[in-house]
């Protein structure tokens, strides 16, 4: 609306890839309807998936997918914290660690001694840390993966300088809204849903299954009292314990939970 | 990129772009000969066979789907495919036909990624899609509405195009209904469409002229129908063997320069999977449409250009495209969506085609269906050591090039495996540096 008079700068949108499986990222380049517009409202200067050509930082806007597991990525996060005007992070492992926090709570004597030929030729650290333990973050986008619609609207929130509009609230609101008639408690299926960050659109429950927690813990969450009636529909300690330790593993919420049942549950021969 | 006064070059890539995952190239020349030739893998290794221990056995399909963005589905398949092995446990004919109808969607979705969205602009000379897309907007768009056909696919049946839920050991959560498929169609008659579209575009390409007459070519093959979600391992030498016969066929072995292991099969050496070995070795079990199409492109029955890898992804466009229509007209409700699997101890083996080529899982379980160990070799590991050897020969006789256009040319020789790096890098252990 303002500054018709001159042309205005495209804003410069950069998207890095830390330890990840791509599919957030990927999230981006499923926008099929959405990709050319925006990428004429604004330059893709960095995103090594999609374009070989490089255009110099610093950039309006970061998108950072992955979380920092080795000595280099714990210094070219600070590269590009430095290079970037907004940081988003997207995606479960940028935001928590994803799945590969799991090392976090191996016992690393064990891990270590199920080596490879020659572990020497490998760097990597003992934890895997979300964006956010390094360096500041402008906003966390939760979900392993990501929705396509909530990236977007990231995106539009930053370019136009307002804070998304994406709520806290859990699963079984969205649930709820969708129409679906509660999978717990018509069937008895387990579900995260009252305690799992909504973002997802219900999807589980919608496919008859119970929410197994990939946007990681909703603003507030009770998983003392959830984790109760998982332990009435038959779950074992372990399997709860199990449930809570998966893409979103190192989330405070989820890590204290699973680290209860853990320790309640009958040790087994052989069990990690 | 260095070009030294005493005939020795060194060509070095340090991101590959336009490939999933992170990866480098360096070739070094010495006294007008290659003298190495590495791609670098330094994509961050992630231990999913040592996080795996200990899980539960109706946990990998989700787990392992997290090893790659690109092709969760597959990884869900094969994971299904062993633990169902293990247990002893044979899936329902409707089951196998939406897992096929679920991975036509992967293929499509991938197999478009690669073609207009990685591939195609090495051939056009843009840096990438949105560059080509200012002079070829019909060709982007085309390519876009194809790849949004897959994605739909994935999303109905699966749940969502990325790690999709509805996938279970024994079978599905869900069945997909009629009325929600013939909904789909019409988007899947009009992607037939562009996939035949798109072979006709590929194949107008140039190609360079380069032939591996020598490299071995793996697969997997089936009784009747184009291998996708299940098939037998063949080799274009002659051999044939089980998913259970995997671990004694083929070895892997650590390199210093990747954190990716290089596989090797017995006997042979390097081998080279993905979509030139599925066609080369199934051209009789491609679909009618398919076949016409391959024929029209003037591919033949066998395949032996990497470069023409192209042409070979459109066909299997065509393929998966043709699949699932079939699949969607012959689809009747009244199935059960899944079958108990009950834990039992035991070793399971699943095999798949992925798009980029077989992808293996092995898992053994313990009698309460912990899983004590496990096993992964995805199907870019498989490539590395071929990808290594083609640009070996590649770059030999074309030296007297502008180092700007050697290395353009080289990246797209990568890129003719359309490698993904985030898969062949999940597997390995580590040395620990404590933060």
């Amino acid at each position: 609306m303002t500054d018709v008079e001159e042309p205005r700068r495209r804003p410069t949108l950069a998207v890095w890839k830390f330890a990840s499986c791509d599919g957030c990222q990927l999230t981006l380049l499923n926008c099929e309807d959405e990709l050319l517009g925006l990428a004429g409202a604004v330059e893709i200067a960095y995103f090594p998936e999609a374009t070989r050509a490089v255009v110099e930082g610093p950039y309006d806007l970061s998108l950072v997918e992955g979380s920092v597991t080795t000595p280099g990525d714990r210094e070219r996060i600070q590269e590009v914290r430095a290079a970037s005007r907004r940081l988003v992070t997207i995606g479960a492992c940028a935001t928590a660690g994803g799945i590969q926090a799991l090392r976090n709570f191996a016992d690393v004597e064990e891990f270590t001694a199920a080596v490879y030929a020659h572990p020497e030729y490998i760097a990597t650290l003992d934890r895997s840390t979300p964006i956010s333990a390094h360096v500041r973050v402008d906003y966390e986008l939760r979900g392993c993966p990501i929705d396509r619609v909530q990236l977007l609207e990231v995106i539009a929130a930053f370019l136009h300088r307002r804070k998304p509009r994406i709520s806290g609230e859990s699963v079984c609101m969205e649930c709820k809204r969708r129409g679906n008639v509660c999978v717990t408690v018509a069937h008895g299926t387990p579900c995260l849903g009252p305690v799992t960050h909504a973002g997802c659109g219900a999807l589980c429950p919608s496919y008859d299954r119970g929410c197994y927690g990939c946007f990681g813990p909703a603003e507030t969450t009770n998983t003392v009292s959830l984790a109760r009636r998982l332990r009435e529909l038959d779950m074992s300690e372990r399997d709860v314990a199990r449930v809570f330790a998966t893409f979103n593993a190192a989330t405070p919420a989820f890590a204290a939970e699973s680290a209860r049942h853990e320790a309640a549950a009958p040790a087994a021969g052989g069990d990690r | 990129m260095t070009h030294a006064d005493d005939g020795s070059r060194e060509i070095t890539v340090e991101t590959l772009a336009r490939v999933e995952g992170e990866g480098a190239m360096r070739i070094l020349v010495e006294d007008g000969k290659v003298a190495d030739v590495q791609l670098r893998i330094y994509e961050p290794p992630r231990f999913f066979e040592a996080l795996l221990r200990g899980r539960g056995h109706t946990e990998p399909p989700d787990i392992t789907s997290r090893i790659c963005g690109i092709c969760p589905v597959a990884y869900e398949m094969s994971a299904c495919l062993a633990i169902e092995d293990a247990c002893g446990v044979t899936v329902p004919e409707e089951v196998r036909l939406l897992r096929r109808l679920l991975y036509c969607g992967e293929w499509i979705e991938s197999h478009t990624l690669h073609v207009y969205l990685l591939h195609l602009p090495d051939f056009l000379g843009y840096p990438g899609v949105v560059e080509m897309s200012a002079d070829h907007r019909e060709l982007v768009e085309r390519g876009l509405r194809l790849k949004h056909a897959g994605n739909a696919l994935m999303a109905l049946v699966g749940g969502r195009a990325v790690h999709p839920v509805n996938v279970r050991v024994g079978g599905f959560y869900r069945l997909t209904t009629a009325a929600e498929l013939a909904q789909l169609r019409p988007l899947l008659v009009r992607a037939l469409d562009d996939a035949l579209a798109t072979v006709t575009t590929v194949a107008g390409l140039e190609f360079a002229d380069f032939e591996q007459d020598a490299y071995e070519y793996v697969a997997l093959r089936t009784g009747t129908d184009y291998p996708i979600e299940a098939g037998s391992f063949v080799t274009s030498g002659g051999g044939a063997f089980p998913a259970r016969d995997f671990d004694a066929w083929v070895t892997e072995h650590h390199v210093a320069h990747s954190n990716a292991l290089h596989a090797s099969l017995r006997d042979v050496g390097p081998y080279v999977v993905g979509p030139l070995a599925r066609y080369s070795l199934n051209h009789d079990r491609l679909p009618p449409t398919a076949r016409q199409a391959a024929d029209a492109a003037g591919l033949g029955p066998v395949c032996r250009n990497p470069f023409r890898s192209i042409v070979v992804r459109a066909v299997e466009l065509v393929t998966a495209c043709e699949e699932a229509l079939r699949i969607i007209d012959g689809w009747s409700d009244g199935g059960v969506p899944s079958v108990p699997v009950p834990a039992r101890a035991g070793v399971g083996y699943g095999a798949t085609e992925a798009p980029r080529g077989v992808l293996y899982h092995r898992y053994e379980l313990a009698e309460d269906g912990r899983v004590l160990d496990a096993r992964i070799v995805p199907p870019t590991s498989q490539n590395l050591a071929s990808i290594e050897l083609d640009l070996r020969a590649f770059v030999q006789p074309r030296l007297d090039l502008d180092l700007d256009e050697l290395t353009r040319r080289c990246e797209q020789a990568v890129r003719n495996y359309d490698p993904c790096i985030s898969c062949a890098t999940h597997f390995l252990d580590l040395t620990v540096e404590h933060v």
